[in-house]
């Protein structure tokens, strides 16, 4: 007995030999993202190996805000990813709850152009996105452009669709016998039984609309118009610019997002394990 | 009857409209854009302006092989990472298992702005901190940015790092869903660890690992932001252009929108293509 758990002992030593340095590696380019974030621009460009935090935080965000009205970017990202996270839970639980519970003509239609299309990548609908957008709605640099095209999303349907067909029946049969409508068994007997799948939607719709980046630098170019990771990306690559101050906005983007993840972490897992979006 | 098909549609109504104009029109709308020449006023129908051209385009060559290129090596080894991942932590013998699911998972909410701002400085040739450890272990620099092996290695490292937990949370949820007494069944008859894995868990989890593989593959068919930020605007010299970028540079720098469709569509194919091959072949072995 004793020498099975010294194997057992000498196995778990192994394991945590191996998987602390691939950990830290792991977290090395988050740890560098914070230090870079309070070193001085001098300091970052400097022949000295520096892994520790310095003072210059408040500094990097000023001259940050210089390059770029970092404050009003995010004002927009907050407003974007809020109003999109809600449409977005909402449209996509009503279409879901429609295919999970009702029989009706063309569902098999419905049903097969999801699934037929999911696959394709997204890089296909760019062009025509655009051009409708910017040229035919006179879309452009609005945040009706931000916030409506990405909702056409399906996983989110997909993922709310197989949270409602796995409610029993019953429940729904007895408030219909009470004459209960249909809106309102969808609004108060369904949606609140399905608020863990919801909580795991929202959060994975609230990041892909925060980091959202291709859609928004294509139909959100004017200054005033950007969202954050836009306005961040026009400063990387500029030759003059203070990239402490780029780094200042990155810690900015990611450390709010990393405590919502260490919080809310079994949703965050669940709406990512049920691939609810890629 | 009829009153069900009023209700479900009233409920389908508004995300089948957003569905129908954002999603649907547009992947018949690029397809026949792909065949007009768009660069004149009025676009005119012209089937082979953009085709002939994409089939004689060095410029498309060359993205197309970074494209595979990188499809080909990185999406193998970040799965394969991703499974070593996913078998650590599920292992009983893990202390500490949130501090490691932390490390892992965390940069699956960085957003690609903010780390590929990190990753160049973090590469960056003189005052990068990768270079000065590589000098302080007595290995020579890496010119990260200005050779084309060593920026497409740069690309990949960059995606693996922020990929690999992912698909390891998708994965791992798959091995908890196996039932536990079918290992311990094994561990009864003496099988070993690794041979548990390779007759137990692979198989068992081979719907996982394509769903992870067609997900990663149509990821890194359109990769764009990248080579976009990180080797700024796929340099050196076009040594780390991609499809997603030649895309954006045919589409939203020359506005040459037919030209940009023919590209979308190639990609499009291209994923349709890997998605039906990895589908007969897990087919075929069940």
């Amino acid at each position: 007995m004793s020498s099975l758990s010294s194997a057992r002992l000498r196995r778990s030593i192994a394991l945590h030999l191996f998987l602390t340095p691939l950990a830290l590696i792991w977290l090395f380019p988050l740890w560098m993202m914070v230090i870079f974030s309070t070193m001085p621009d001098n300091g970052i460009f400097s022949p000295g190996i520096e892994l520790l935090p310095h003072g210059n935080f408040v500094d990097n965000f000023n001259n940050l805000q210089r390059d770029t009205n970092f404050v009003g970017a995010i004002g927009i990202s907050v407003s974007v990813a809020v109003t999109y996270t809600f449409l977005s839970v909402l449209l996509t639980s009503m279409a879901g709850w429609a295919l999970a519970r009702y029989q009706f003509f063309g569902k098999g239609v419905v049903v097969g152009i999801i699934f037929g299309t999911i696959t394709l990548p997204y890089a296909v609908v760019l062009i025509p996105q655009f051009i409708m957008v910017a040229r035919d709605f006179q879309l452009a640099n609005t945040w009706v452009a931000l916030i409506v095209p990405p909702l056409f999303n399906s996983l989110g349907v997909l993922f709310m669709r197989q949270s409602f067909s796995m409610m029993p029946d019953d429940l729904f049969d007895a408030a219909r016998v009470e004459g209960v409508k249909e809106w309102r068994i969808f609004l108060f007997v369904a949606l609140p039984l399905a608020r863990p799948m919801l909580a795991a939607l929202a959060i994975i719709l609230f990041l892909a609309s925060w980091n959202n980046y291709l859609w928004p630098l294509l139909i959100n170019s004017q200054p005033g118009s950007m969202t954050a990771p836009v306005a961040l990306g026009t400063l990387i690559g500029l030759t003059k610019v203070s990239w402490g101050g780029i780094m200042a906005g990155a810690v900015m983007l990611t450390v709010p997002m990393l405590i919502v993840f260490v919080l809310l972490q079994r949703h965050f897992i669940a709406g990512i394990a049920a691939g609810a979006v890629k | 009857m009829r009153n069900r098909n009023a209700t479900a549609y009233r409920f389908l109504a508004p995300y089948l409209l957003i569905f129908s104009v954002f999603w649907v029109w547009p992947i018949i709308s690029s397809f026949m854009i792909s065949f007009q020449a768009t660069r004149t006023v009025p676009w005119r129908f012209a089937p082979g302006f953009n085709w002939g051209r994409l089939i004689g385009d060095p410029a498309f060559f060359n993205a197309l092989k970074n494209t595979l290129l990188i499809l080909v090596i990185q999406v193998p080894v970040m799965i394969a990472l991703a499974m070593v991942m996913a078998v650590l932590l599920n292992s009983p013998l893990l202390k500490a298992r949130g501090l490691y699911r932390f490390a892992f998972f965390a940069p699956v909410v960085v957003g690609e702005v903010a780390y590929s701002a990190v990753f160049r400085l973090m590469f960056s040739l003189d005052f990068g901190i990768v270079n000065k450890l590589l000098n302080s272990i007595g290995l020579p620099k890496i010119d990260w940015f200005s050779n084309v092996t060593p920026a497409m290695a740069l690309i990949m490292i960059a995606v693996t790092w922020r990929w690999a937990g992912y698909n390891a949370i998708i994965l791992l949820a798959g091995m908890q869903s196996i039932p536990e007494d079918v290992y311990e069944a094994a561990t009864l008859d003496r099988v070993s660890k690794l041979k548990q894995f390779f007759h137990i868990t692979l198989p068992l989890l081979k719907p996982v690992i394509v769903f992870c593989l067609v997900l990663s593959i149509i990821g890194t068919m359109q990769l764009f932001t990248e080579p976009f930020l990180i080797t700024e605007r796929g340099g050196p010299g076009g040594g780390t252009e991609t499809l997603g970028l030649l895309l954006y540079r045919q589409g939203f720098r020359s506005l040459n929108f037919g030209y940009a469709s023919a590209v979308a569509y190639t990609m499009a194919a291209l994923a349709i293509a890997i998605t039906l091959v990895q589908l007969w072949l897990t087919r075929e072995k069940q």
